[in-house]
């Protein structure tokens, strides 16, 4: 009875009430949805690549290389020649070898030169290998394989001629030398969704009437590119497995110390971990933030609280005639404040999940970020009861408020 | 002989930071059943005796006892459990829960009285069985309070201070918002139930014209002396 008339009584002030309860639920939704974020973030950046040993690109620094290289984000500074490239081929520690050449783009999508065996050896989220959805691998030099992301946005299917522009920024076409969808991936809610692969011999194909970052003026038409010798002379980056974890350090070590060009091989998980050093300040930025607004709108609640106590005495009068003792009082008002806060979070978690299943196809393509929607999580829920904890601790304030003057007013207030 | 359902002998209160406010009763009584008007103008303390009377402050000095038990014995949670139990109040503005339903406002005193709720048995039987009795309508139980008369307000203001039948009714000034036709329909009713559940009832009024009903008639000045100390 005492709950059921806790809460007739919100509902009595359901304006204010619900005011109230509209900015718990907007902070709650912010705070969680910070977090899911965060999570959902580094969920992403850590299944986007499994199964890679080494990385391997010019020196730089090793964050850079991981961004460039598996999230395509940025940009290389120096490529790493052929030579090389054969060189670490070579060693005896390796066990397969991947290059990838980026510099182009199609629309807003990377493109990417590769291998076949990219599409073997690139795993993804503990161990997934990539699948087509439609269509096939890269058959002929003109072949283009597109991630889901790119075909779902640009609306290609198998067979649509694709143009790749030169560079990232780029208003210039390589328009004389048309690639054709031969295959679209599978989704895999990695950069790889956002990627346009083409044969690594395709890149040198589409830059052969190019010199120094420019066009040379000639045409080389594609029946006479197909004969030529197409190896490259450079290459953006490397993905490389070893035969035995235990020669990963020792490969590591050969390439830091390569002579013949400065490289840098990393561990994706090592460099991944300096990833989260570097924007766990951020995090800690944006939790703090976010935890404030939850704070503000606790304090807003106690105000709220405070200001509804002077109209409420008759109200608190009646209670202690009918034999409520203050304590009863104290308890109902904390009572109150814990029920709208509850309310609160509740609104908050299906404003969260209202907001992900509006905004999750659209943070995925933009930023490569696959926020999941799941059940709440054991961190989730603490900070639910702990919202609900605050909220009775910061209705402490105003229960004392009125438990003082239900004691001095008694029942016999006359207001 | 039984005990007398309220006595206060010696009794002396002042209100903390009120103006020095202090009240005095020497002697005053009620035997079980009785019905007192206790007649007094703004500001005689009849609020404050009746804050005393209820246990919702406790006497400086002196005894008051209700159906025998000396409220000085009682802690302040005891006094809150002993008027839930013993006392039914009923307002000079009526103070319904606004927001809450006429069922709920009537049975709110049964949630801190566990033997008026075992005497009420089933609660909402005993709220409609009362309502029915004040001339209330059934359909009022599901209603709120908003939605009532004034006239309707008061009876289930009666309502709620009978139900479980305590020994003692305490009213203080409920016929003050009726017009005089009207007060003397609600003091009918109230009597009859007041008689019915054989409890005593001291009601506290300015209006003399409402004592004819009444076993006794006092004034507050018989009784018991206020004085407010000059700064």
């Amino acid at each position: 009875m005492i709950l059921r008339l806790a809460a007739q009584s919100l509902w009595a002030r359901v304006l204010t009430v619900g005011m109230t309860i509209l900015a718990i639920a907007l902070s709650v939704a912010l705070f969680l949805g910070v977090e899911k974020t965060r999570t959902g973030a580094r969920a992403s950046f850590a299944d986007t690549i499994s199964g890679t040993d080494l990385i391997v690109g010019a020196r730089s620094g090793s964050v850079q290389l991981l961004l460039y290289s598996v999230f395509r984000i940025g940009n290389a500074t120096n490529n790493v020649t052929w030579q090389s490239y054969q060189d670490i081929a070579a060693r005896p520690e390796v066990d397969w070898i991947v290059p990838i050449s980026l510099g182009d783009s199609h629309r807003q999508f990377r493109v990417m030169g590769t291998t076949d065996a990219f599409f073997t050896r690139y795993k993804f989220r503990g161990g997934r290998s990539l699948g087509f959805s439609q269509g096939q691998g890269l058959n002929d030099l003109y072949d283009a394989v597109i991630g889901a992301d790119v075909a779902a946005t640009l609306g290609y299917s198998v067979g649509d001629p694709i143009i790749v522009s030169h560079g990232v920024a780029s208003f210039t076409e390589h328009d004389d030398q048309p690639f054709r969808v031969s295959g679209i991936l599978a989704k895999t809610g990695t950069p790889v969704d956002r990627t346009v692969i083409v044969g690594l011999e395709a890149i040198e194909a589409i830059h052969v009437d190019w010199k120094n970052g420019g066009q040379t003026g000639r045409t080389t038409p594609a029946e006479v590119i197909r004969q030529m010798d197409l190896t490259p002379t450079a290459i953006t980056a490397a993905l490389v497995g070893v035969n035995s974890r235990l020669q990963i350090f020792k490969l590591q070590r050969w390439i830091n110390e390569y002579p013949e060009e400065p490289l840098l091989a990393l561990l994706p998980g090592v460099a991944l971990q300096e990833l989260w050093q570097i924007v766990g300040v951020a995090e800690k930025a944006l939790i703090g933030v976010s935890g404030m607004v939850v704070v503000t709108a606790l304090l807003g609640m106690m105000a709220m609280v405070f200001a509804s106590l002077n109209e409420r005495r008759r109200e608190m009068a009646i209670w202690r005639a009918m034999g409520a003792r203050p304590m009863t009082i104290l308890g109902l008002l904390v009572l109150e404040a814990m029920l709208m806060a509850g309310i609160g979070a509740i609104l908050g978690y299906c404003l969260l999940y209202v907001g992900l299943l509006g905004l999750r196809p659209w943070v995925d393509s933009a930023f490569g970020i696959w926020l999941p929607i799941e059940a709440p999580s054991i961190r989730e829920l603490w900070v639910v009861t702990g919202v609900v904890g605050a909220a009775a601790l910061a209705s402490l304030l105003p229960a004392l408020r009125a438990y003082r003057l239900s004691l001095a007013d008694g029942m016999m207030v006359k207001i | 002989m039984t005990d007398p359902a309220l006595a206060l002998t010696d009794v002396t209160f002042a209100w903390p930071g009120r103006g020095g406010f202090v009240l005095s009763c020497a002697d005053f009584s009620m035997s079980r059943g009785e019905t007192v008007l206790l007649l007094g103008a703004s500001g005689s303390g009849k609020s404050t005796l009746l804050s005393l009377i209820c246990g919702i402050v406790a006497a400086d000095a002196g005894q008051i006892s209700v159906s025998g038990v000396d409220m000085k014995t009682l802690g302040a949670g005891g006094r809150d459990r002993f008027r839930a139990e013993n006392i039914g109040v009923i307002f000079q503005q009526f103070n319904l829960l606004p927001y809450a339903s006429i069922a709920d406002n009537i049975r709110l005193p049964l949630r801190f009285a566990p033997k008026r709720r075992n005497r009420a048995k089933d609660s909402l039987a005993e709220a409609a069985r009362l309502c029915a009795a004040l001339g209330l309508p059934d359909e009022v139980l599901r209603t709120t309070a908003g939605r009532l008369s004034v006239g309707q307000q008061q009876r289930v203001a009666v309502a709620r201070a009978l139900i479980g039948q305590p020994p003692l009714i305490v009213a203080d000034e409920p016929t003050s918002a009726l017009d005089a036709a009207t007060q003397d329909t609600f003091l009918g009713l109230l009597f009859d139930q007041v008689a019915s559940a054989g409890s005593s009832l001291l009601m506290v009024s300015h209006d003399e014209r409402l004592g004819a009903r009444f076993d006794r008639v006092l004034r507050i000045e018989d009784i018991a002396t206020s004085q407010r100390a000059v700064a």
